[in-house]
């Protein structure tokens, strides 16, 4: 039976068909609340809503011409939109949705695997860098540039932030943080801030608007994506979405109490979490313009990195004193 | 690590072709270099071709976004040489329609700048709004984007009190409605942060550079064809010309929202004051031998027609010079040391309509310096010539 649940685990929820729906479906949930915030329709036609359109312009790229420059380091050029896919993936097993036993840790779920799921999370960044880079396009190397530039900025603050809440766990394991929030559920109103920074750390992360610098098409076209087209390109866009959902998920372990019960209760938990954080980031995408590079790390180590000090802070405070 | 990075012909931030050749270091620009002629259609050449009446709408079609001020400063000139007179209902409803025309461009530009600095929401929400007054425009008119309303002599349509009434419930909505873009404008501190500082064009540059229109008014130069020379009525409406002293494009944005409200105030005056009578006189087929430089502000600057008649029902000439050739020379000092990311928005800031700077071709020997017009055929020549002469080529790299 244990074997049958890590299988279902691996591929089923929340593996790999899951993300891919799931995360489909979030890039809509996005899309039609940035619309309808903008006062347009956003995607109506496909399925129900416009629900399938986020598959339809999947399966699109995937049949368009796959043109690599002749200029490109080929090998990399072609193998970083699938690392960049597996990489996201792997980080979404980590998160602790069901059948995790809280006593023993297993290779889903262990000690410090809070630690693994940033920094599987980081290296999208790193990939996209080596993308804009490999493709040997003025446009690309300034996007790539740009993202390493802005990690920077926003990587000390999320890192930060997202510890804080462990910290006053006690834990570094991802299950024991969601158990402890969710048998004291007033302590999550502590993290307020470090949620916040989290936040606007996650957006840059997921090079959204204010922080669509890298590929801020006004600017630099395409920017990093500006070679990539048809499967490559494709793939590039399901990593970006997963990488929403396994940021969502992450910041609704660490932060709003994780998902408990059996499978539909931490189904249903999931799903309701990952789309009010996803809510909140499309909101921010909606009520901002796009910064410069230099304004976002100044604004990172001026602002979010001080916030997450302060959240720290408080957080040992309230460890010693209160608890 | 210095690189070259071509903006344009193709560019995201272009909506039409142009070419701006950046030397970067870095997110810096070192240098920039314009080039033009991607977009040039013989408008001037072909104006010879055709009869005065003929011409409004050939004038018309120099631009999509302010094709009225095109036709209605090859009017104001084209009645001189006429020696004919608009009544006064006319000339009302003809400005009108071009301080409408303002408002729509600036809101569209309010929207283009939105956009350029990545900001999608506020591009939105203008460009809703927009619709209000292209609807007005077209009650008007009967039409969205060549008015088609000048003809030499007035205008060819009327207005009833139905669509007076209409047109300023139109312009209570716009008001309240560009009170929440200022406040948005001078408010959301993405934006701000984006806008203020970028493109810095000091007073004296913009002297310098003849810079016009919101451009130098933005630098704090009052200069406004309405009020310097003004034409029609515009010396018997209250007005003020909008100016800012940020000299950035903050300010170029806040002076074109200052400048919607002078806009609705314009508009209420003429169609409070609007008197009764014909709207337009008929016109002669033909204009004695003369000459008249013709100004008007366009919702870009200055824009000036000047034209030659012969004698005949034909133009001798016709010169266009749009605003925003003006305003090139002032864009290629600011772009120079400023971030890539401001590229777009500095650009963007002058208003950019290509398609009306884009006028004749003038070859400038860099080693000499000697200047020649060319003919067509001269080019045609010169190109084949080339094309014999030279290797052929494979994998050309961009002709920097």
């Amino acid at each position: 039976m244990a074997v049958l649940n890590t299988i279902l685990y691996l591929v089923v929820f929340p593996g790999l068909l899951f993300l891919f729906v799931y995360s489909t479906f979030v890039e809509w949930f996005d899309r039609k609340v940035y619309a309808r915030l903008q006062n347009r329709m956003g995607p109506t036609h496909t399925g129900k809503s416009g629900v399938l359109q986020p598959i339809a312009d999947f399966v699109k790229l995937m049949a368009k011409e796959d043109i690599v420059p002749d200029l490109a380091d080929k090998k990399l050029f072609s193998a970083l939109p699938v690392i960049g896919l597996a990489v996201v993936i792997t980080a979404g097993l980590l998160l602790p949705v069901w059948n995790i036993d809280l006593a023993a840790p297993g290779p889903i779920s262990f000690p410090g695997d809070l630690i693994v799921i940033l920094y599987l999370l980081s290296l999208p960044t790193l990939i996209l860098f080596l993308a804009g880079w490999s493709s040997t396009n003025a446009f690309s190397i300034i996007g790539g540039t740009r993202v390493l530039t802005m990690l920077f900025g926003y990587e000390v603050p999320l890192f930060l932030a997202v510890l804080s809440p462990a910290l006053l766990a006690g834990s570094w394991r991802l299950a024991e943080i969601a158990a402890f929030y969710r048998a004291h559920p007033l302590l999550i109103l502590v993290n307020i801030i470090g949620f916040g920074v989290a936040l606007i750390a996650v957006q840059a992360k997921l090079e959204r608007t204010p922080f669509d610098i890298p590929h801020a098409e006004t600017e630099i076209v395409g920017g990093t994506f500006t070679e990539y087209s048809g499967k490559k390109l494709a793939f590039f866009r399901l990593m970006a979405d997963i990488e929403m959902v396994v940021a969502a998920g992450l910041l609704a372990t660490v932060f709003l109490g994780g998902f408990g019960g059996g499978f539909l209760s931490a189904f249903a938990q999931f799903i309701v979490k990952t789309l009010f954080v996803v809510f909140l980031l499309a909101v921010l995408r909606a009520v901002t313009g796009r910064v410069r590079v230099d304004q976002v790390v100044s604004f990172a180590w001026k602002w979010l990195a001080p916030l997450a000090v302060l959240q720290l802070l408080i957080v040992i405070l309230i460890k010693g004193f209160v608890l | 690590m210095k690189f070259n990075i071509p903006i344009g012909p193709q560019h995201p931030a272009l909506k039409e072709p142009i070419s701006i050749r950046l030397t970067v270091e870095g997110e810096v620009i070192q240098d920039a270099d314009l080039r033009l002629g991607y977009n040039h259609r013989g408008v001037e050449k072909l104006a010879e071709e055709k009869s005065w009446i003929q011409n409004i709408y050939l004038t018309e079609r120099i631009c999509g976004i302010c094709s009225h001020s095109h036709s209605t400063c090859f009017v104001q000139g084209a009645e001189k040489l006429l020696e004919i007179e608009p009544p006064r209902r006319g000339l009302y409803l003809r400005y009108l329609v071009s301080e409408l025309e303002r408002i729509h461009s600036h809101l569209l530009w309010l929207g283009v700048a939105g956009h350029e600095a990545g900001f999608d929401t506020f591009f939105m929400y203008t460009w809703r709004d927009r619709e209000v007054v292209m609807d007005l425009l077209e009650m008007i008119s009967g039409n969205r984007v060549h008015y088609a309303i000048n003809t030499l002599g007035g205008v060819r349509r009327d207005l009833d009190e139905d669509l007076r009434k209409k047109i300023l419930e139109g312009l209570v909505v716009l008001k309240k409605r560009s009170e929440y873009y200022f406040k948005i404008g001078a408010s959301e501190p993405t934006f701000v942060g984006r806008l203020a500082g970028v493109g810095r064009l000091t007073l004296q540059q913009a002297k310098d550079f003849c810079a016009v229109g919101p451009m130098a008014r933005a630098s704090g130069l009052a200069r406004d064809i309405r009020k310097d020379d003004p034409y029609a009525f515009y010396n018997e409406v209250e007005f003020d010309v909008a100016t800012a002293d940020t000299c950035d494009v903050l300010g170029r944005t806040v002076v074109r929202i200052k400048e919607l409200f002078e806009s609705y105030k314009i508009c209420e005056q003429i169609l409070r004051k609007l008197p009764d009578g014909p709207v337009a006189v008929k016109a002669p087929r033909k204009a004695k031998p003369n000459e008249v430089v013709s100004r008007y502000e366009a919702p870009r600057g200055e824009n000036i027609h000047y034209i030659i008649s012969n004698g005949t029902e034909k133009p001798e000439r016709l010169k266009v010079r749009a605003p925003t050739l003006a305003n090139y020379p002032a864009t290629i000092e600011i772009l120079k040391h400023g971030f890539i990311a401001d590229i777009p928005l500095i650009f963007a800031a002058i208003d950019p309509c290509i398609c009306c700077a884009e006028r004749s071709v003038e070859m400038i020997d860099a080693r000499s310096g000697e200047e020649r017009t060319l003919r067509f055929s001269d080019l045609r020549r010169m190109a084949n010539e080339r094309r014999r002469t030279l290797p052929l080529q494979r994998n050309v790299a961009w002709p920097f």
